[in-house]
């Protein structure tokens, strides 16, 4: 079936079946950034948008995406590039699976929040797993950009 | 140095966090088919009969395959050197099933859906055996896992596949019972850990296709692309010539990815159908189906005298390797080379031990690979060692351990899978490491333990060491090419999965050629287009793969210096050349790179200047480290909260010390999650239940309070720039520090891994 949806800010149709997952389906149509990590909603890597909400895209439906809007990091080449600089100062960047999911989880929190302390930073994050890193440099990182006022 | 050691950005960072097309799936052709396999529901089992009749005549489905589709050759999963030191026991499907969760049958089809419905629609008939699931009853067990006739060694590692043993070692230097006899203290204590799980966020992926020439292109998340090639040319019988593996990027492998999982199912199915085809594991399946860390029992005795000197160290250990036997022997004889040379002024030390089969999961590569087991022990049974003799545990290893200018007779018998190198120490800054990690941590203050109402605090130690690839095997190569407008191609077989190798090999180029990062474009891992690399393991990438971008780069600018002097009619000799410009003092001659490069493509006498280095080790120089914890233990349920993990490294030079701090937090969180989080559990019937993310707990930011990583300094005349590796060592010290303080602060002693407040709560009611 067909569904209208807006993504990064261009309306776009997509052919979807009734039971595919809007992961699925974004990865269909090439928009490679979002990835999966699990089966159970349980990592984060597939992290979207949905009408400005970090979202799990993994278990949301795609039907459901219907009219709805939808950001993935392709849609926010801006704030990637800055949170890219401060992951780079910071020796931050590693296999880099999850940073794309990184980056607009801290995006939308920066929207939320911009007075976020230490553990408001933690906690909007948990859902984003890091296997490599452990953590610290990013989180330095992701202070620094959320202190960017630029 | 500009390049080296100085504040220099990842390379790929930026395409990365962008999103940018990059790990193997996005690479996957459009059309491919989708392979899935049937996993086994037994731990042990005979496939009887397969009735696929209505699932092959699926629309939709392209075929099923099963283990009558191929010839019986044996092979071994592990990407390691050649001939392997694990044995070949393997077969691409087998009439057998040997644990829950092995490959019965394969099906295939245009997408998931048509092919989830194909594999429901199978019926399997089994005959279903009686399982060894307990690794302390294999050997010598009635049942036998591996009873087929075609399995076998490719040298003597101690096969014994009619006793469950899928190898064994065994070394003694001096008098072991002799000599802890004479000992005034002796301590025993039997150590187990488990079968920690790698979940590097990208599963295992692999896509292939056929080209235009007819040969077959494999993407793959794989840490040994040229490995890779070549297991699938034997198993398929495909020559060599006809296959291309591509490693794009890859995200993560820790060592679960120093291996082929769905590489032989996807490559036999494009070879035969000349379709594109593409296999993504489940997150489930990369838990019940790739491999794990292998679990392993340790008893260890140590014997000191009365003057605080150990004398004496005997680990008689056994490892499990579940069904089947990958890195068996190798990670088995790390746990003893590269940690009992810790101590190196014992009179007799002694290593011995099987690696047996069982109805599990298999193990195979994980970072630290076998030191993370042997140091839980060691570094535990030496604080226990100290309890008993009254001795502080820091003055006691500063005395006992590794330094500057030593060496140890183990490196010389112990290697991996064969013997080992003799090297002397040239750099080992360990005491130094003790000291500032003290200051760091607060020792002196917080020694054992401070207790407040609630609350107790305590803090814990242990030192480490690891290697920098293994001497006269691993084989690292690099090409360096000189472009017109005066930049560089750098095509290296070294493997990048995340830990930054083609930034580190980028620099040591750029450094030695006197230019920017920007100037040198790196391309790696291609079996078509870079030179050979044994891939992204022990430790080898910098140390190894670094030395053969060094020695390129040298050579390269040798021969730039012939052409300039060519050019300038000056005698080689009196080309000065400091990256932008070649100059004579004495003539003022002088011409730019630029010009060279640009004269030497399009204008006179033109030639490409490309060259081509290899390196292969003389020694494994090792890194070394401190590492302590600060831990806060509630009174009454125990629960361990860890407060700081401080770090204090030496591996030499730091290429890019933002990178090697990344690989030392990154390894101390892997080694927290083993020491404490990360819990495996099976079912009765050997099934694993800590099978998704949701019942294997991984560390999340929650979990990490403050880690604090310094190096210090220290060279290595042998690496390239003076650099060692430091990839694993991190995670090797996080178990027995966090068993020390827990002892510090509780006087229990907890000697199984993951140390949970269960346990603590177990032993103090005992
Ligand atoms: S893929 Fe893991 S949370 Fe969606
Ligand atoms: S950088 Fe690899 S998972 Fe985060």
């Amino acid at each position: 079936m067909k569904i209208d949806l807006t993504i990064n800010k261009q309306k776009r149709t997509f052919l979807v079946e009734p039971n595919e997952y809007l992961l699925d389906v974004l990865r269909r149509y090439d928009y490679h950034s979002v990835r999966r990590g699990c089966d159970n909603t349980s990592c984060g890597v597939c992290t979207v948008l949905l009408d400005g909400k970090p979202v799990p895209s993994c278990s949301v439906l795609a039907i459901r995406c219907e009219n709805r809007d939808i950001t993935t990091v392709e849609g926010i080449e801006k704030e990637a590039e800055k949170l890219a600089h401060y992951f780079g100062e910071l020796g931050a960047d590693q296999c880099g699976y999850c940073n794309p999911s990184m980056a607009l989880t801290v995006y939308a929190l920066k929207r939320e929040n911009k007075n976020a302390g230490d553990e408001d930073i933690k906690s909007y994050l948990v859902g984003n797993l890091c296997r490599c890193t452990g953590y610290v440099a990013q989180h330095e990182a992701i202070k620094r950009y959320l202190g960017d006022e630029s | 140095m500009k390049v080296v050691n100085n504040k220099t950005k990842s390379i790929d960072g930026l395409g990365i966090m962008k999103g940018r097309k990059a790990y193997t799936d996005d690479y996957a052709e459009k059309d491919s088919l989708i392979v899935k396999v049937l996993r086994s529901p037994h731990p042990f089992a005979r496939i009887v009969s397969i009735d696929d009749s209505v699932a092959r005549n699926l629309e939709g489905i392209e075929m099923v395959l099963t283990h009558k589709d191929f010839k019986r050759i044996p092979f071994t999963r592990a990407g390691q050197g050649y001939p392997e030191p694990s044995p070949h026991d393997k077969f691409v499907l087998d009439e057998y099933v040997r644990y829950i969760g092995d490959e019965v049958l394969a099906v295939v089809g245009i997408n998931e859906t048509v092919v989830e419905k194909a594999l429901g629609l199978i019926k399997v008939e089994y005959e279903v055996l009686e399982p060894v699931l307990d690794f302390e009853n294999a050997k010598d067990n009635e049942i036998l896992i591996h009873p087929e006739e075609e399995i076998h060694e490719m040298f003597d590692i101690g096969f014994k596949p009619k006793r469950n043993i899928a190898a064994s070692y065994g070394m003694e230097i001096g008098d072991v019972k002799k000599t802890l006899e004479s000992c005034d203290y002796v301590i025993k204590e039997t150590f187990y850990t488990q079968a920690q799980a790698h979940v590097m966020l990208e599963p295992h992926t692999v896509n292939a296709r056929m080209d235009y020439q007819n040969r077959i292109i494999i993407y793959s998340a794989t840490q040994t692309p040229f490995h890779v090639r070549r297991i699938i040319s034997q198993g398929l019988e495909i020559p060599l010539s006809k296959i291309r593996v591509i490693k794009p990027r890859v995200g993560g492998g820790f060592g679960g990815k120093q291996a082929i999982h769905g590489e032989m199912l996807v490559a036999y199915v494009t070879y035969k159908t000349g379709k594109s085809a593409k296999m993504i594991y489940t997150r489930k399946e990369v838990f019940e189906s790739s491999y794990s860390r292998h679990p392993m029992r340790l008893e260890m005795t140590l014997g000191a005298d009365k003057n605080g000197v150990l004398k004496a160290i005997n680990c008689e250990a056994l490892s499990d390797t579940g069904a089947y036997g990958e890195h068996a022997l190798t990670v088995f004889m790390v746990t003893g080379s590269k940690v009992l040379p810790l101590y190196n002024k014992v009179e007799a030390v002694r290593f011995v031990g099987d690696i047996v089969y069982t109805n599990h999961t298999p193990a195979g590569a994980f970072r630290g690979y076998g030191a993370i087991q042997g140091n839980f022990a060691l570094e535990s049974a030496v604080d226990i060692l100290c309890q008993k003799m009254n001795v502080n545990p820091i003055d006691f290893r500063k005395k006992n351990m590794m330094k500057e200018k030593e060496t140890s007779p183990i490196f010389e018998i112990m290697g991996e899978g064969t013997a080992g190198t003799a090297m002397i120490m040239e750099s080992c800054k360990l005491d130094e490491c003790v000291d500032k990690g003290m200051d760091l941590i607060g020792w002196k203050e917080k020694y054992p333990r401070v207790e407040t109402k609630d609350k107790i605090k305590s803090v814990g130690m242990a030192i480490a060491m690891q290697g920098s690839g293994i001497p006269y095997i691993d084989m690292g190569s690099a090409t360096i090419k000189l472009n017109d407008d005066g930049f560089y191609n750098l095509m290296v077989g070294a493997t990048e999965i995340g830990q930054g190798s083609d930034t580190v090999l980028t620099q040591i180029a750029a450094e030695e050629l006197m230019t920017e990062v920007e100037k040198v474009v790196i391309y790696s891992s291609d079996t078509d287009l870079t030179p050979f690399d044994v891939g992204a393991y022990a430790s080898s990438t910098t140390y190894v793969s670094g030395n053969a971008v060094l020695k390129a780069a040298k050579e390269l600018k040798n021969q730039m210096i012939i052409e300039a002097a060519r050019i300038l009619s000056i005698d080689v000799e009196r080309v000065n050349f400091d990256g932008k410009e070649f100059w004579d003092e004495e003539s003022d001659k002088m011409i730019s790179l630029v010009d060279l490069s640009n004269q030497i493509t399009y204008s006179h006498e033109q030639k490409q200047l490309q060259v081509t280095s290899s390196y292969v080790g003389h020694k494994s120089p090792p890194p070394f480290m401190a590492g302590f914890v600060e831990i806060e233990i509630d009174k009454e349920t125990f629960e361990i909260d860890i407060l700081h993990y401080v770090s204090v490294v030496d591996c030499g030079t730091t290429i890019n010390p933002m990178l090697a701090k990344g690989q030392v937090d990154g390894a101390i969180v892997q080694g927290l999650g083993m020491a404490h989080f990360e819990d495996v559990k099976y079912a009765k019937n050997g099934k694993l239940i800590t099978n998704d993310l949701l019942n294997y707990k991984i560390p999340t930011r929650l979990d990490i309070k403050k880690l604090t990583t310094v190096f210090v300094d220290s060279y290595e005349e042998s690496g390239p720039f003076g650099a060692k590796s430091v990839g694993e060592i991190g995670i090797d010290t996080p178990p027995a520090a966090l068993a020390n303080a827990v002892f510090n602060a509780l006087g229990v002693r907890i000697t199984s891994l993951p140390i949970t407040s269960e346990k603590i709560f177990r032993e103090i009611r005992r």
